[in-house]
């Protein structure tokens, strides 16, 4: 068995074997940061799909990860005050089920994508970054400025949405949830990366000029790999809102995506399983050096620079050698 | 919206403009040259601040102040380019976001362990504090006039540099073509981290002055660096004029739309939705414009190729 694989199988039960510790140890706490490392870990799998796979430096995915928690807030809302959302042309009422939620993040995130994707495509290089950008910052501020859903204060949801069968206040359940997801999410990812559009997207990152000489339109290829991206981080940010029960215009900041972009470096680019090592890592070093110090990311800044200058492959590239697929 | 008002609207555009210039000067002099997007430009506006707050705390001159801002953001600029900056150069672009991202936490939260929480405050010089009166009858702070004089001063002198002096030629021939000069025996990394610690001086400078009309805080920088980003990707990377038309164009936009969009959509909705709708597109505005730019001059409107 290779390494990578063997290193993406304890990664994968570590989070379930640090939730079950917890739950025997009765440390609901533990089991919140794991859970919440999963989410942040499905929204670095989004990412991965257009950074890793197709090369697209986005640094506006914050927008997405916000349309995601801001789907679940102003559904959770409406439902929670028994208005309807609009009234006319037809009736929309809120709700209080994560399958709705989740469907309404993953279609409001797909469609951003599209339009964001359709425009930010027309450039390369250092203009997609800062367009891309400009698109999460647009969105930060039209949060802000907005004031129907809180402004700047945000959103509070005072019960976290239901989930069929389940009680999702309960931790440990509600991190079966969001670990369920990432479960999916990575075994979808894996699939794409293997299938012909996957190779063809991995073609266009390292060749365009031959992708398209084999009559492959490296734009469509991005922007179908862009919209995927979008939807997996948007239905990251719903969870993150339901885990918080809160969601605030600072999901949409350009720290927000620097972070997303953090995870899956410090993981390793283009390894499926870096944005789960990534994710964990922050989630670790945060409370780690968090109880140390108040000036906690000053570590996390040194680390981040040493992954970057010398440890190109990241936590999984260090640990696993050679590199796969990320040229 | 009387005349009056929207005179004082324009300077304070112009204002805003003047002070984006600086920042994004430096931004766009750091990507033409070296090819290196720095995102850890605008923690040296915030160092450059933090300077002017400390220098002014102890001697009481603005003068100093300046001069300690301008020599702390040169200082730190040089010494970030000689220890990790120079390692990016021929790395993707990926690598140089993530490596000056890491720069901004190490920058802010060391920050905010020298100086705190709080913000400092620094004050107009007495001098400049004060209104002045221009023709038409406008009241108008002296001290943003002076800003905006700095400002094109500033500009002016950068273009003499660039377009009059030797180290103008090499920081020209550098943006044409890297190799062939380091080929033809220029100290290609002296005459990068001239360049650095140039741009991030400039950086500073506005820091300083900005810091007097605004209290100087951790994360001052951020935003000013996004919308120096918005600039530059506007004029064209790599162009000094670019920056100049970008600067000014975002900071009239800025200061404008917030002024005139919110009675704009008045015209044609209820006031207390046109209110909120026109507020949130105007904050939006400068990205609006932005977008528009890239989608009929994918490379900024003096961008080359």
């Amino acid at each position: 068995m290779p390494r990578e694989t063997l290193l993406n199988i304890i990664l994968f039960l570590m989070l379930p074997a640090t939730a079950g510790a917890a739950l025997l140890l009765d440390e609901p706490f533990i089991i919140t940061l794991v859970t919440k490392a999963a989410i942040l870990a499905l929204a670095g799998v989004g990412l991965n799909i257009a950074l890793g796979l197709g090369g697209l430096v986005s640094f506006g995915h914050a927008a997405f990860f916000g349309l995601g928690g801001y789907a679940m807030g102003i559904l959770a809302s409406h439902a929670q005050s028994y208005t309807p959302l609009m009234e006319t042309p037809f009736l929309i009422e809120g709700t209080k089920s994560m399958l709705v939620i989740w469907g309404v993040a993953l279609a409001t995130a797909a469609l951003a994508a599209l339009a964001i994707g359709a425009l930010s495509l027309r450039t390369t290089g250092v203009y997609f970054i800062m367009i891309t950008l400009a698109f999460g910052q647009m969105l930060y501020y039209f949060a802000i400025s907005w004031p129907a859903y809180g402004g700047e204060d945000g959103l509070s949801i005072y019960v976290r949405n239901d989930f069929p069968g389940l009680n999702t206040l309960d931790p440990i359940q509600f991190f079966a949830i969001t670990f369920g997801v990432l479960a999916i999410a990575l075994f979808g990812a894996s699939r794409i990366a293997k299938a012909p559009f996957g190779l063809a997207l991995s073609a266009a990152r390292q060749n365009p000029e031959r992708v398209e000489t084999v009559g492959l339109a490296p734009f469509r290829l991005r922007l179908v790999a862009f919209v995927i991206s979008g939807a997996v981080t948007g239905l990251a940010g719903a969870l993150f809102a339901d885990l918080n029960r809160f969601v605030s215009p600072t999901m949409f900041s350009w720290h927000t995506s620097g972070e997303i972009m953090v995870f899956v470096i410090l993981g390793g680019v283009g390894r499926l399983f870096g944005p789960v090592a990534g994710a964990a890592l922050f989630i670790l070093l945060e409370h780690v050096l968090g109880g140390i110090s108040d000036f906690w990311q000053v570590y996390l800044g040194l680390l981040l620079l040493l992954v970057v200058l010398f440890a190109r492959g990241g936590l999984i590239g260090t640990l696993a050698g050679r590199e796969v697929a990320h040229d | 919206m009387s005349l009056i008002l929207l005179i004082e609207q324009v300077l304070n555009g112009l204002q805003f403009g003047v002070m984006l210039f600086l920042m994004a000067a430096g931004l766009t002099l750091i990507f033409g040259v070296m090819g290196l997007i720095n995102l850890a430009h605008g923690s040296l506006y915030m160092v450059g601040a933090f300077a002017a707050a400390a220098v002014a705390g102890w001697t009481g001159s603005f003068i100093l102040a300046l001069i300690g801002a301008l020599a702390a953001a040169a200082a730190a600029g040089a010494l970030v380019e000689l220890l990790v900056i120079r390692r990016l150069y021929d790395r993707d672009h990926l690598d140089q976001v993530l490596a000056t991202f890491a720069l901004i936490l190490i920058f802010s939260e060391g920050t905010r362990w020298l100086f705190g929480s709080f913000p400092l405050f620094l004050d107009v010089p007495a001098a400049l504090a004060g209104p002045v009166m221009l023709p038409g009858g406008i009241l108008y702070p002296l001290y943003r006039l002076v800003i905006i004089g700095v400002g094109l001063l500033v500009a002016a002198g950068l273009f003499l540099l660039i377009a009059k002096t030797r180290i103008g030629v090499r920081i020209r021939a550098g943006e044409a073509d890297r190799e062939m000069i380091a080929a033809l025996g220029v100290d290609i990394s002296k005459l990068y981290t001239i360049v650095f610690a140039l741009g991030a001086a400039l950086a500073g400078l506005a820091g300083a002055l900005v810091g007097a009309i605004q209290s100087v805080q951790v994360g001052m920088g951020e935003p000013v660096l996004i919308l120096a980003f918005v600039v530059i990707v506007i004029g064209g990377i790599g162009s000094i004029k670019g920056a100049l038309v970008g600067s000014l164009l975002v900071g009239l936009t800025d200061t404008l739309g917030g002024v005139l969009l919110p009675p704009l959509f008045e015209s044609f909705m209820q006031a207390s939705s046109a209110n909120s709708v026109g507020s949130a597109v105007a904050s939006m505005s400068i990205y609006i414009l932005m977008v528009g730019v890239l989608l009929f001059k994918p490379s900024g409107l003096f961008g080359g190729n």
